[in-house]
């Protein structure tokens, strides 16, 4: 084989590879994106139960509500909105009422979320950032401690 | 007093490091060896400054010095003392501190050890390295400065984030950044090529050591921070696909595509200007990676507090870097010159098709990394892209390129013969189909474990099959055998341990397949089933730590009523932070472990508790530390040691020194 068509066929090589990788991520990133609300995000939309989300806010007030050994129920607020999540399984550490969490999990059919994993966020220093612009928004955001 | 002169050491360091970064250029450019020659003693002083800087700050740590505000925010009378000294980069101001360290301590073994190489080269690699040093140093004192005072002194501080209260941040971070910044002096000689025009097998003589140091360091870093999420977080995962994960990956990934471009180049002088090109890409994502991490685009446990000022000052400090060096190789690599021919059946190209593997890979973990934020600062859309996005690209990626490993560490270079090279191993092939069969039979599901962990034996054997067929080569007893091996190159060598370990790597993320994972809500006294394991729990009790409080269960592990060792995992509750923490009780029985971590306790007496068996988990790490054993054995290789490049380029009659 000449200098030129080893090239060319190193070039042909590399661009079918990286075709091949094109492809992979556009299809991967079509199938495993996951969509980020509020819960004011999720009412103004009209989504189809079953969709994966993740969803942000803080977790309202006394809304806590532990039934059997793991499941739980508690309301994602944004202090527009509210949704009611259920979980079952350990809650983090850092869970607590009034402060910051995401659930990722999937909407249902009566509008309420079913979570498949909590994460929390300790003080204000730690909020997602989601969550922290999402408040800031809303205009419930304390600030951050200097 | 202490305390100003190592603010003080700071400036005086970044002083010298523009001296660095400025005379030994125009020394280069003017062909005067007496201005070339300021580069050594600068970096060697720049760093004693730093160093010295850097010692005061962790002296006001371990005396506890509340008059600063560094101090007040992330240490307490209390806190433990490793801790204290650990501290010091456990929030953002030090932890760039240490990046300067360890940036300066590069620069220093650059001057060190560089007796060799020819002035001009030196002299300009040092001046970038210098450059480098200057941008961080001016962030430092300007956005991120560690030695604020307040007045009046508080009594006590606010702790460090418990999370951090590990011994993990005493190992983790300065491994890490000594892999990061490592790469710094693989890019100043690529700068420093490109900005003379001359490149041949010397320079990468030169440059592979750092290269293997750099890649040794962050190997170690990564695996050791997966294994402190994993013990520390309590979700029994050891990698999340986490950006700031990510931003460490995927230096990782050019710098081990690096490793072996280098060695074509080292070689066979091909390769030179792809070579050079991973040089500068390698550091560029150390780069990008600080920038994602620091800058507070992301936020978790590394971001610390966010700036928008520090933010914006980094990413200026990356589009020089970046786009400086990215010109420079538009400018100049068209004019470099063309290296050896090879077939592409050969050792060359099963390096090349490595090389396009692994950039293949690394762009994807850029892409799933930068995607998210760039769709989120153009449409204000949040999203997340997490495990299955990287797993099913990455894995059709990855599976071949275990496969190909070891064919192509058995094709000569030049021109190789393929047949030759699949049947030398057949053995490997055999292990794999075999496993394959075992693996199916036993276990069924899921079919991504059987495969991989069939390819992770072929990958195992293959890996250490040229070296012991070597070593075998003639059946003349134990002590010839031996005289062999100790005659293998220690870079050969190196590539097989290397090789293998990927395979075991490989063959413990497979076996995640095979775990069994359970929530429950234990009561005392009752063994529960965890995959052929049993758990009891004899007692739940509380304990008081130096800085915190605690409840623990004590547990046993069992197997058909004979106990195989105790574990303890508790919840821990910090009092200054207000925070509680988890602390997983693992218990490591062969190389597989048990792993339970416990949540809430109820009035029943029962407590909830999350419980894991993984088999074969600890070969991730372990893997790990084989691919780095691997690298050090190269390392040791006499023709690669660092600084003894000389001989061969004198020998090559290469450029002499000026």
């Amino acid at each position: 084989m000449t200098r030129k068509s080893k090239r060319l066929t190193l070039i042909v090589g590399a661009l079918a590879m990286l075709g091949v990788a094109a492809g992979l991520i556009l299809f991967a990133l079509r199938d495993n994106i996951v969509f980020f609300y509020t819960p004011s995000e999720l009412a103004q939309k009209t989504l189809k139960p079953g969709v994966r989300l993740r969803i942000g806010g803080l977790v309202k007030q006394g809304s806590v509500v532990k039934s059997g050994a793991q499941d739980v129920v508690f309301i994602i607020t944004d202090k527009t909105a509210d949704l009611a999540v259920s979980y079952t399984g350990l809650l983090p550490d850092l869970f607590r009422e009034a402060q910051g969490v995401v659930a990722d999990g999937v909407l249902l059919q009566d509008g309420s979320f079913r979570a498949d994993s909590v994460l929390a966020k300790h003080d204000e220093k730690y909020m997602p950032r989601d969550v922290a612009d999402a408040l800031k928004k809303q205009g419930v955001w304390q600030g951050e401690k200097k | 007093m202490i305390v100003e002169s190592g603010h003080f050491a700071l400036a005086l360091a970044l002083a010298l490091a523009l001296a660095q970064s400025i005379i030994p250029f125009v020394g280069a450019r003017l062909n005067d060896v007496a201005l070339m020659r300021v580069a050594r003693p600068s970096a060697l002083a720049q760093f004693l400054f730093v160093a010295f800087s850097y010692s005061a700050l962790t002296y006001a740590h371990i005396v506890s010095d509340f008059s600063l505000v560094n101090v007040i925010e992330n240490s307490h009378s209390m806190k433990p003392f490793i801790y204290k000294i650990s501290g010091v980069w456990g929030n953002h101001e030090g932890s760039m501190l240490l990046w300067v360290l360890v940036l300066s301590f590069c620069g220093a073994l650059v001057a060190l050890f560089s007796a060799t190489m020819s002035d001009k080269l030196r002299a300009d690699a040092l001046s970038v390295q210098g450059l480098i040093s200057a941008a961080f140093l001016l962030f430092i004192l300007l956005t991120s400065n560690p030695f604020m005072r307040v007045s009046p002194a508080p009594w006590e501080g606010r702790d460090l984030n418990p999370i951090l209260q590990d011994p993990g941040l005493a190992i983790h971070p300065p491994l890490l950044y000594l892999g990061y910044v490592g790469f710094s002096i693989v890019f100043s000689f690529a700068a420093a090529a490109l900005i003379s025009g001359r490149i041949d097998a010397s320079w990468a003589r030169v440059v592979r050591p750092w290269t293997l140091l750099a890649w040794i360091a962050l190997t170690l870093g990564i695996a050791m921070g997966s294994y402190w999420a994993y013990y520390t977080l309590g979700w029994g995962g050891f990698w999340f696909w986490d950006p700031v994960e990510n931003a460490s990956l995927m230096p990782w990934l050019a710098g081990t595509a690096l490793l072996h471009s280098a060695a074509v180049m080292e070689k066979r002088e091909a390769l030179k200007i792809w070579t050079l090109f991973l040089s500068i890409l390698a550091f560029s994502l150390s780069l990008l990676g600080t920038f994602l991490v620091r800058s507070g685009v992301l936020t978790s446990v590394h971001s610390f507090a966010s700036d928008p000022e520090r933010g914006v000052f980094i990413l200026a400090i990356l589009i020089f870097f970046i786009g400086g060096a990215l010109a420079l190789f538009a400018l100049r690599a068209g004019a470099l010159p063309v290296g050896g021919l090879f077939a592409p059946i050969s050792r060359e190209g099963a390096l090349v098709i490595n090389n396009l593997l692994l950039s293949v890979i690394c762009a994807t973990v850029v892409i799933g990394t930068l995607y998210p934020l760039a769709l989120e600062a153009l449409t204000g859309e949040k999203i997340s892209v997490g495990a299955p996005f990287f797993n099913g690209v990455l894995m059709p990626i990855a599976l071949p390129l275990a496969l190909l490993m070891p064919i192509g560490q058995m094709l000569p270079w030049k021109r190789g013969d393929l047949s030759a090279a699949l049947s030398r191993l057949r053995v490997a092939f055999l292990i794999g189909i075999a496993a394959l069969a075992v693996f199916l039979a036993s276990y069924g599901a899921p079919y991504l474990s059987v495969i991989t962990a069939s390819i992770a034996l072929y990958l195992i054997v293959g890996g250490l099959s040229d070296l012991f067929q070597r070593v075998t080569v003639r059946n003349d007893g134990a002590r010839a055998t031996l005289t062999r091996l100790s005659h293998v190159p220690l870079s050969a060598l190196g590539a097989s341990i290397a090789h293998a370990g990927v395979g075991v790597t490989l063959l413990g993320l497979a076996a995640t397949g095979w775990g069994v994972e359970s929530v429950i809500a234990m009561a005392p006294l009752k063994a529960y089933e965890v995959g052929p394991y049993q758990l009891m729990i004899e007692e739940i009790t509380p304990r008081q730590g130096p800085n915190y409080s605690e409840i623990y269960a004590k547990m046993t592990v069992q197997k058909q009523g004979v106990t195989l060792g105790r574990i303890e995992p508790a919840k821990r509750f910090y009092q200054t932070r207000k925070m509680a923490r988890s602390e997983a009780g693992i218990l490591t029985i062969g190389l597989g472990q048990v792993y339970v971590a416990i949540g809430e306790s109820h009035p029943d007496g029962t407590l909830d508790a999350r419980l894991y068996y993984k088999p074969l988990v600890t070969l991730i790490w372990v893997g790990a530390l084989i691919m780095a054993l691997g690298g050090a054995c190269s390392l040791a290789d006499r023709r690669l040691r660092i600084g003894v490049a000389r001989r061969s380029i004198a020998l090559r009659g290469g450029e002499a020194p000026t």
